[in-house]
């Protein structure tokens, strides 16, 4: 396409937005309501995410040593555990590591064990990541079937059911944001079909001289991009004020950092673009389905 | 120019409305397609811009075979036809100027040539001194010539006009028939459906009657042959 065509489209398309006035606002507005709904729930989603993706990061296989086990078994087990697959990092641990955290772990009460550091009835470790933290569970069966394993440890009901839980949110708010999409492109593409049922007689004209379908379709192409981004200001604005507001308010209530929210820059800045990408996105969309059926004379 | 052969038209909902037409056209021919409502003139004039497709015939216009017409190539074809209705069928948001120069937007033309070329027709149609004007200040008959105007920016070889003096009184129908005489003076082959009496009697040129779907009579200088 020429530079001239596409200079006459965006001024065709700009011409439209404001010779439509209310269906402009009454789109742009449809748009604004889904991408608040679905900002606001990204930024939940994605926060969520992040702390199940830390929590779940902290889980770590523990394997006792057989305390019967030589140096190089003891090697020997390390090779073993190093060649399954989905085995991130195998760390040694020797038992007198082991008193240490353990004493460090309980606090004052701890002192009393330091008692057994003449005698340490603790036995050797190796702690283990699996690459992905779902795969814990089958690693430590596979590891506790191993020669000189005394026991494998690793928090077994509470990771199943953290990663449960996690599984169950993400698939349910993918499921809703999707959802919400769709929605918002349904109610728009409606809309802009009133715009371009307001406007058929203007597409029959120019069949009638000539117009090719893609030299019809791009002003409104344009159209429904610039609709959604318009109607993404807003939530925009919103995220960048509103997030700052929500990271503050949360930081003041968890002073000990529990709650550990994704830092404002960038992630507010990405939630925009993001939002501003669907907001495009759908106008298009919206505008491409509605004028489809037009072209068919 | 224009060759049909055979050509039917039946619509979906079973009417027929072209019964098995043959005809030629030739290049820089005016010709009247005359006949009573219903008779298939409307069908017969909507096939030449490709409004509708013959179910069965051929049909070639400017050399293409419509009937084998890709749908990807109308656009091409129909920047070769000028068309002109009854209802004018203009942009009311758009002056004068806009919407003559809309036809030749739509086919990329540069800028300079679409001022050019819309003055030009405009001065040829009589309405210089109107392009900033909306279609609405004008009168009919300056309506139809603005819809002349842009079906003949293009240079087309051919123009097709359907009825196109049908919402005009006498005196105007009079000056856009003097439009029309000079277009086709230039070369233009102009295929105009009408039930004016008066105009197809006084300005005597090629009759072609249609009446169920069939040419029921083809003359070179023919009357109209019908109570208006």
């Amino acid at each position: 396409m020429k530079a001239r065509t596409l200079k006459r489209h965006l001024r065709e398309s700009i011409k439209n937005l404001f010779r439509n006035g209310w269906m402009t606002v009454a789109s742009a507005g449809a748009v604004t309501v889904t991408l608040v709904l679905v900002g606001a729930f990204l930024a939940i989603m994605l926060n969520l995410n992040h702390m199940a993706t830390k929590i779940e990061d902290d889980v770590v296989i523990k394997a006792m040593i057989d305390t019967t086990a030589d140096d190089e078994q003891i090697k020997t087990l390390k090779e073993e555990i190093e060649d399954l697959q989905k085995v991130d990092t195998v760390i040694f641990s020797s038992k007198d590591e082991e008193l240490k955290s353990l004493i460090e772990g309980m606090g004052e009460s701890g002192e009393s064990w330091e008692l057994f550091e003449q005698e340490n009835p603790l036995s050797h470790a190796y702690i283990i990541r699996a690459i992905d933290p779902q795969d814990t569970e089958i690693i430590a069966d596979q590891i506790s079937a191993f020669n000189h394993v005394e026991e494998v440890s690793y928090g077994q009901e509470v990771v199943r059911n953290l990663f449960t839980f996690n599984n169950y949110a993400r698939t349910i708010g993918f499921v809703l944001i999707v959802g919400l999409v769709l929605t918002a492109a349904f109610l728009i593409s409606n809309t802009i079909k009133l715009t371009i049922m307001a406007r058929s007689k203007e597409i029959g004209i120019m069949k009638l001289v000539g117009a090719t379908n893609g030299f019809i379709r791009w002003p409104f192409f344009i159209e429904g991009m610039l609709l959604g981004v318009l109607g993404s200001i807003i939530p925009i604005v919103g995220i960048l004020t509103g997030y700052k507001f929500f990271e503050n308010s949360i930081s003041e209530i968890s002073a000990i950092g529990f709650v550990d929210l994704l830092q404002y820059n960038p992630f507010a800045w990405q939630l925009s673009f993001i939002i501003l990408g669907i907001g495009a996105l759908i106008g298009i969309w919206g505008s491409v389905m509605s004028v489809r059926k037009f072209l068919k004379v | 120019m224009i060759i049909m052969k055979d050509v039917y038209k039946t619509y979906p909902n079973g009417v027929t409305a072209l019964n098995g037409i043959s005809v030629d056209i030739n290049q820089g021919e005016f010709v009247y397609i005359v006949g009573p409502s219903g008779a298939g003139k409307s069908t017969f004039v909507k096939l030449m811009y490709r409004e509708v497709e013959p179910t069965r015939g051929q049909l070639m216009i400017n050399n293409m075979d419509l009937s084998d017409l890709k749908e990807k190539n109308v656009p091409h074809f129909r920047r070769e036809i000028g068309v002109i209705f009854q209802d004018f069928k203009l942009l009311s948001k758009l002056s004068v100027y806009e919407n003559i120069a809309f036809a030749l937007e739509v086919i990329e033309e540069s800028p300079k040539n679409i001022r050019k070329r819309v003055m030009d027709v405009l001065d040829l149609v009589g309405l210089k001194n109107k392009a900033r004007f909306l279609p609405d200040e004008l009168s009919g008959g300056e309506q139809q010539r603005v819809s002349i105007a842009r079906a003949i920016v293009n240079h087309p070889k051919i123009v097709i006009a359907d009825e196109p003096t049908g919402n005009l009184d006498p005196e105007t129908s009079w000056e856009i028939m003097k439009v029309f005489e000079e277009i086709n003076a230039r070369g233009t082959t102009i295929l105009m459906a009408t039930h004016s009496k008066e105009i197809v009697n006084s300005i005597k040129k090629r009759v072609i009657a249609i009446e169920d779907g069939l040419i029921v009579r083809d003359q070179h200088r023919g009357e109209y042959g019908y109570e208006s």
